[in-house]
């Protein structure tokens, strides 16, 4: 601080006394060739307030600086020259400039000095980022400077950062005895901080011998939760994959569960159907952009009913066209719906391409939210919602509906159902329907979180047929809870073993588990079910 | 409800005339490969590893139809046995290379080395022996059926249940072998053979003999199928195919005649797997998917499920028709084998040879007895 007055005073006396030097001020220590000049010349120019300091500093850490021998001092910019004291273009470059040297101890100085501006900074965010830097950076010489700091700083978001900041620097410094009270204080501040960084810092401290033993013992209990804390966030994260996961095969399975359920056949093409409601996501999306690029963030809205009506329409024709005819055949359908699917994609393939094309993601749905220690990510949160409230309308549509009594009535007893009076075959036809029109919700879904390609499906569909047969038919409870066992397994699985083989042991526990249960975990009951 | 003779493949005669073609076009295909190359009747090497690749693909048909077209069971994961058995004979092929290899290792593959092992694993074992292959090349994949059948068929999954398990099982191996630490060379597999028994796999005369041998056991295979299918057995089984819960309430075990017949099948779709690698040098991760086992029930179906003799034309058709249509108009080969899928179960469900019986007597003699169960739905 003296030395800032002093320079300042000399400041004002060469701007008070011209000509008693052609340039005695804070700048010209930056030109010398001594060492201690220059760190002199740094510090005192932290502090000067001058409008050009910011910017002789950052050139002078980029070596772009330069001294005439006069003392003058420019900065290159490319092919041009400006003078660092005013910043104006210079027209005639003078001769002998030589570039401003630098060595580590000016390097370390520069940098502290353009830390200790940026906390004196008059907007709070670049204090904020400065005090984060420094946190991150624990330099033992910075300890005056947040001291100062927090002297004058106001903000309490940025003052409880430059605490912390302290915290770290002051155990970053090696322990003394006199310390102690100090270093206690830190440990505890840096215990509330939590994160990776602060572990290490206490550990460091917790694993020093020449740490006083109550400051040891504290920094050792504050490891301890904290490494607790990790642990329960991370499990908590993997629980949210899991979740995420969950919802995406509900999504996925319920319209295979459906079909499976009212009509018993299985509809390999189902996973197309999916990728048919991602590739109308697109569509739809360059349609708005197009025509009407306001409603862009909105486009995905858009997509869901038109996903679900084009996939659903596709749904019906299928079965009116092709399904049945192989009534009462539910293998040869198998094949049949395979077949369908190899040419859906090869369609698909044809029209749009073989590679990936990129569905946006609208701003609302990208980022994330920090829960703790934990990251929420957007899309999957709202796949999460998303999947909520399509298994709450479809609940809806099967209780409350006529067609979902009658769906559910020939799910127990087609036979009984038929001579009740109800028309199986249009039950059949809306049913499919229904459940290709699920896999277009699925498959808008899915785009936002994974690749679209013609091969979408493929790499979803085993999962859904596990997540069918776990569960059983005509419930979507069990439907729900296998989705949600198999998603939760594999991604808790998942660290202890791996992606892949957590996917390889989920499969032969859901095949184990069908041996037990050859109807799945909640099977249909009663006198009409089939042996 | 079930379009099936209750008998089984009726003609005899029919499987004895498709065994002897099958020997007949194997043995008359090598010997044009030995002919000089100038000659009009000479057979390319490209044109016999087809061939052979054929008949591997009609074993694993055959065995495909054993269990669909005769016990009623819908395999989707037949491929997984015809892999494992591949893959037995791929250890024995990778261990002929010996220090031949890129890394001159006597005694580790190259990928192990690559993989920085020090020693085989165990399961490598005794694959320097043929016989020691050979017997893992059927044992394996009966090992692998008989518990996955003794788990399925003893508590009753059956019917699309049991499809799609069949389906994760092969996915799951797929997944498996597609890593590097299961020892199979991840995703390369097992490739860059040299030698069988000695005799140089890329020579002429090898070759040859190899596509008899392929024909040969495709024929014994037929015929032992035959023979099983015709026993008092077969007919068992077929009874448990069109009534199971009938056929359990007259005393018999349809659990057990299942599994006898699924763990058969296996060991033909190994054999099949076996002769496949030898044939066409390479074996990977890739034969498991799923995607082909679900190819090798339309082969079935195209030739005529249950009837033996139209797995095998089907498969050697359909593969044709592959190898043509990849050639000629390749964007073209999926919406071929989709329309074939959809066309065979709309149009052609009793498949070629359905079609050739109809020819040959008049529809109004082929009506069989109705049989039909309480499970009205399960083809």
């Amino acid at each position: 601080m003296r030395s800032a007055c002093l320079v300042v005073a000399l400041w004002l006396g060469a701007v008070l006394l011209p000509g008693a030097c052609a340039y005695a001020d804070a700048f010209s220590g930056l030109g010398s060739a001594r060492p201690d000049e220059m760190l002199g010349a740094i510090s005192t120019l932290a502090v000067s307030g001058d409008p050009q300091a910011g910017t002789v500093l950052r050139a002078l850490g980029e070596r772009h600086l330069f001294a005439a021998p006069d003392g003058g001092l420019y900065i290159r910019q490319g092919e041009t020259c400006v003078d660092a004291r005013t910043g104006q273009p210079v027209a005639t470059v003078p001769d002998g400039l030589k570039p401003v040297r630098l060595n580590n101890r000016i390097r370390t100085a520069l940098a502290g000095a353009q830390a200790s501006m940026a906390l004196l900074a008059p907007q709070a965010e670049t204090r904020l980022k400065a005090a984060d830097a420094l946190y991150a950076r624990h330099d033992p010489a910075m300890v005056p400077t947040l001291e100062h700091a927090l002297s004058v700083e106001k903000d309490a978001a940025v003052r409880t950062r430059l605490m912390q900041a302290r915290a770290a620097t002051i155990l970053a410094q090696p322990a003394q005895q006199d310390t102690q009270d100090q270093r206690l204080e830190a440990v505890r501040s840096l215990a509330a901080v939590g994160g990776l960084e602060a572990r290490g810092i206490l550990a460091g401290v917790a694993q020093s011998d020449a740490e006083a033993p109550q400051v040891r013992h504290a920094a050792q209990a504050a490891v301890s939760s904290m490494d607790w804390h990790l642990r329960a966030w991370s499990v908590a994260q993997n629980a949210f994959y899991g979740l995420s996961y969950g919802s995406v095969l509900l999504l996925a399975a319920t319209g295979l569960a459906i079909t499976f359920g009212v009509m018993g056949v299985i509809n390999m093409a189902h996973g197309e159907m999916m990728m048919i409601g991602a590739y109308v996501t697109w569509m739809v999306q360059q349609a708005i952009r197009v025509s009407v690029p306001a409603l862009e963030p909105v486009a995905i809205l858009v997509a869901i009913p038109v996903a679900f009506v084009v996939c659903g329409g596709m749904g019906v024709l299928i079965e009116r066209g092709l399904i049945r005819f192989l009534y009462g055949r539910p293998l040869e359908t198998l094949l049949a719906t395979w077949g369908l699917s190899l040419i859906l994609q090869q369609a698909v393939r044809s029209i749009f391409g073989p590679t990936n094309i990129a569905v946006q993601t609208p701003a609302w749905l990208s980022g994330s939210v920090a829960v703790g220690g934990m990251d929420i990510t957007l899309n999957r949160l709202a796949i999460l919602v998303f999947a909520a409230l399509v298994l709450g309308g479809l609940m809806l549509v099967l209780r409350r509906t006529p067609l979902g009594l009658q769906m559910r009535a020939v799910t127990q007893n087609r036979r009984m159902a038929a001579l009740m009076g109800i028309r199986t075959p249009r039950v059949d036809a809306l049913a499919f329907g229904l459940g290709a029109g699920l896999a277009g919700l699925a498959g808008v879904a899915v785009s936002q979180i994974d690749n679209v390609s013609p091969n979408l499906g493929q790499s979803y569909i085993i999962d859904s047929f596990m997540v069918v047969v776990f569960g059983g038919v005509g419930n979507l409870w069990g439907t729900l809870a296998a989705a949600m066992a198999l998603g939760m397994g594999g991604k808790v699985l998942e660290p202890a073993i791996g992606a892949v083989s957590a996917k390889i042991a989920i499969l032969v526990l859901v095949i184990l588990y069908i041996q037990r249960h050859p109807r799945g975990m909640f099977p249909v009951r009663g006198r009409g079910v089939e042996s | 409800m079930n379009p099936f003779s209750v008998h089984g493949p009726r003609n005899l005669r029919g499987v004895i005339w498709m065994a002897v073609a099958v020997v007949v076009v194997a043995g008359g295909l090598a010997m044009a490969s030995l002919l000089p190359e100038g000659s009009p009747f000479h057979a390319s090497a490209f044109v016999v590893s087809l061939a052979g690749k054929y008949l591997a693909y009609a074993m694993l048909a055959l065995s495909v139809d054993l269990v669909w077209g005769f016990a009623g069971i819908l395999t989707l994961g037949h491929a997984a046995f015809f892999a494992l058995g591949g893959y037995a004979m791929g250890m024995y092929l990778m261990r002929e290379i010996g220090a031949r290899g890129v890394y001159g290792n006597a005694s580790l593959p190259d990928f192990m080395i690559f993989l920085s092992w020090k020693s085989l694993p165990w399961y490598w074992w005794g694959s320097e022996h043929f016989a020691w292959a050979a017997l893992l090349v059927v044992a394996v994949p009966g090992l692998l059926a008989g518990v996955f059948g003794w788990l399925a068929f003893r508590s009753r999954v059956s019917g699309v249940y049991l499809s799609i398990i069949t389906q994760a099982l092969t996915y799951a191996l797929m997944l498996a072998f597609f890593q590097n630490g299961l020892g199979f060379g991840g995703n390369n597999g097992l490739t860059d053979f040299k030698d069988i028994l000695g005799a140089d796999l890329h020579a002429p005369l090898t070759r040859a003999v190899l596509l008899v041998v392929t024909g040969v056991l495709l024929a014994a295979s037929l015929l032992a199928a035959r023979f099983v299918v015709a026993s008092r057995f077969g007919h068992l089984l077929v009874a448990v195919r069109d009534a199971e819960n009938r056929t359990r309430f007259l005393g018999y075990r349809p659990d057990q005649v299942k599994l006898l017949v699924w763990v058969f099948s296996a060991m033909v779709a190994g054999l099949g797997g076996a002769l496949y690698v030898t044939q066409v040098g390479i074996i990977n991760p890739g034969e498991f998917a799923p995607a082909n086992s679900i190819e090798s029930v339309i082969w079935v179906a195209v030739g005529g499920r249950g009837t033996l003799c139209g797995a095998v034309l089907g498969a050697i058709l359909v593969n044709l028709g592959k190898t043509l249509f990849t050639a000629w108009l390749p964007e073209f080969w999926l919406y071929g084998l989709g329309f074939l899928f959809i066309g065979t179960t709309l149009f052609l469900p009793q498949g070629i040879m359905g079609l050739l019986r109809h020819v040959r007597k008049p529809p109004a003699e082929e009506v069989t007895p109705e049989v039909s169960d309480t499970q009205g739905g399960e083809a």
